[in-house]
């Protein structure tokens, strides 16, 4: 493992150029993310149809590359699916970072998945695993309807 | 000053860290420990270990003697008038906190108010804080300007018939910035107003002189002064240390315990409840004599230049910027580079064996103040050399290239 697994283009485009960034009107759900170690923040503002579909999902906030870089992704990968994949998608993502290193989900696309598996590189570097996961995990209090902010201290 | 001769009393810098030479520069958050720190340690375990101030057995009375020893270089270091003004804690915070809850007991009252800064790192807020949450009492922020020096004036307009102490840093852990802490004690004394020094970062980089100073409380942190975890030392006047309340209660605080009545021991005691680190203290007086054989005017002379070296090489990598750019400066270089968040900057110069800080080291006020969410630290010691800061630079221009930062 080295550096450039770890910052593969994907991840610096997406850090750069973070995808679905800004808040979507109407959202029907939003909860937000710290991480007390570095200050990053992230706001997830998600609209649910009718039909219980992710019609829209788009985030705020600040961070290094990796955090950018997952949450542009994770709204690219979950928009379009609906309530139930979502779920599947962020348990298979977290299972990739903490675990396998491999992404299982059938829900997604080849695309979608080499952009997620670009973040797998994240196992090796203990101290940046929360950078990564903190989107997700805020993603999943988004849909719980939780009030309290997410703080990475106290998930993974 | 023999520079090789300071870093291979460091056995660290013997190991590999990444495949490279370790290049610590995160003395602000911890400093490596030297050899004769590390023997102690050792050797008080193996040979001499034993509870001190209780027992009257041999190795009691020569554990005792060597803690109290400690104390002793601890007062002459700081030149305090009596080892009775010595009282360790576990560490800078706790000092802090001991003040601020004794002083808070018996003279804080609803709308009195804590002049601080927006310099302080946490420690030196938070325990403030708290008199605000259970005493109803205002904490006050002296501002800064854009430099990170105090504004002095702005401080000297903040003082009222109701501000009952001044805590202030000596020298900022992020933007490196020596407080001019004569100054401002001078103008606390015309008030009749103590002052609390948060001695952190200055203890193992200035001169101090609590006589010249003139402070009431000075809270000194040893494992930033070269020496072990678990000890720091609270500092203070004795005649605050008579008339304020004891702080933890327990063994070895007391003089007479009765079932309706407790009278406590005397100074410096009085302040030191249960068993304390015990061989960490006595090690700690090899930090001690490890500063006094480099000498202080030596160590402030070689990390001077260092900053210098560093500053000028920092300021010539486009797109750094550094952190504030105070009046007097010590080795403390916070930065940013535009375009790469400073967690990613010490993940990469990390695989060069660069060790630096990122984020907002415990200053989340002064970042806030400065429009920064989180920086890049760099920090010098004693064992820093001119080729560790060419490292760094040469990991920094790999952050940019990884970046492709034009």
């Amino acid at each position: 493992m080295d550096l450039k697994q770890l910052y593969q283009d994907i991840i610096l485009e997406h850090g750069k150029s973070p995808r679905n960034f800004g808040i979507c009107k109407e959202f029907t759900h939003q909860a937000k993310g710290y991480n007390p170690l570095c200050g990053d923040k992230v706001h997830v503002y998600l609209k649910l149809n009718k039909e219980k579909k992710v019609e829209n999902l788009t985030f705020e906030g600040s961070g290094c590359a990796i955090s950018m870089a997952s949450t542009s992704i994770m709204t690219e990968s979950v928009k379009g699916k609906s309530l139930e994949t979502a779920k599947e998608i962020v348990i298979d993502f977290l299972n990739m970072i903490k675990k396998t290193q491999e992404i299982k989900s059938n829900n997604l696309d080849e695309d979608q998945k080499i952009k997620i598996m670009s973040l797998s590189g994240v196992t090796q570097y203990p101290m940046r695993v929360k950078c990564a996961t903190l989107a997700w995990h805020t993603l999943t209090s988004a849909i719980e309807g939780n009030k309290d902010e997410i703080n990475s201290e106290a998930t993974d | 000053m023999d520079i090789n001769n300071i870093k291979n009393q460091f056995p660290i810098f013997s190991k590999k860290v990444n495949g490279k030479s370790l290049v610590y520069l995160d003395s602000s958050n911890s400093a490596q420990k030297p050899i004769n720190v590390i023997t102690c340690l050792d050797n008080f375990y193996k040979n001499e270990f034993s509870n001190v101030g209780r027992s009257i057995h041999a190795l009691a009375v020569n554990a005792t003697n060597k803690f109290e020893e400690t104390r002793m270089s601890i007062k002459n270091f700081i030149n305090a008038s009596s080892k009775d003004e010595i009282i360790f804690t576990k560490n800078a915070t706790e000092a802090i906190n001991l003040v601020a809850s004794t002083f808070g007991q018996q003279y804080i009252n609803k709308g009195d108010e804590i002049l601080i800064t927006e310099l302080e790192h946490h420690s030196n807020y938070v325990p403030w804080h708290y008199l605000r949450e259970n005493k109803g009492a205002i904490i006050k922020f002296a501002p800064i300007n854009d430099d990170g020096d105090i504004i002095l004036d702005k401080l000297k307009e903040l003082i009222t018939s109701k501000t009952k102490i001044i805590a202030i840093t000596h020298l900022s852990n992020v933007t490196g910035t020596i407080v001019p802490i004569k100054e401002i004690v001078e103008i606390a004394r015309k008030k009749n107003i103590p002052v609390l020094v948060d001695g952190c970062q200055s203890a193992p980089h200035l001169k101090i002189d609590v006589k010249d100073l003139d402070c009431d409380f000075y809270a000194i942190s040893g494992h930033k002064v070269y020496g072990p975890t678990g000890v720091g030392v609270l500092y203070a006047k004795k005649k605050w240390l008579e008339k304020l309340p004891p702080y933890i209660g327990g063994g070895g605080m007391i003089s007479e315990v009765k079932k309706d009545k407790i009278t406590y021991a005397g100074l410096p005691e009085k302040y030191e409840a249960g068993t304390m680190a015990t061989a960490e203290i006595v090690a700690f007086n090899e930090s001690i004599k490890f500063m006094e054989s480099v000498g202080i005017d030596n160590l402030i002379k070689h990390e001077k230049e260092l900053t210098n070296y560093a500053l000028e090489k920092l300021k010539r990598i486009n797109s750094v910027n550094l952190v504030g750019n105070p009046k007097e400066k010590a080795g403390v270089i916070s930065f940013t580079i535009k375009g790469i968040h400073p967690h990613d900057i010490s993940t990469i110069v990390d695989e060069e064996g660069v060790a630096i800080r990122a984020g907002h080291h415990c200053c989340q006020i002064l970042h806030a103040r400065l429009n920064l969410l989180a920086t890049a630290r760099a920090s010098i010691g004693v064992y820093n050399t001119k080729e560790d800061i060419d490292i760094l630079c040469s990991a920094i221009e790999k952050c940019r290239k990884i970046f492709d930062l034009k």
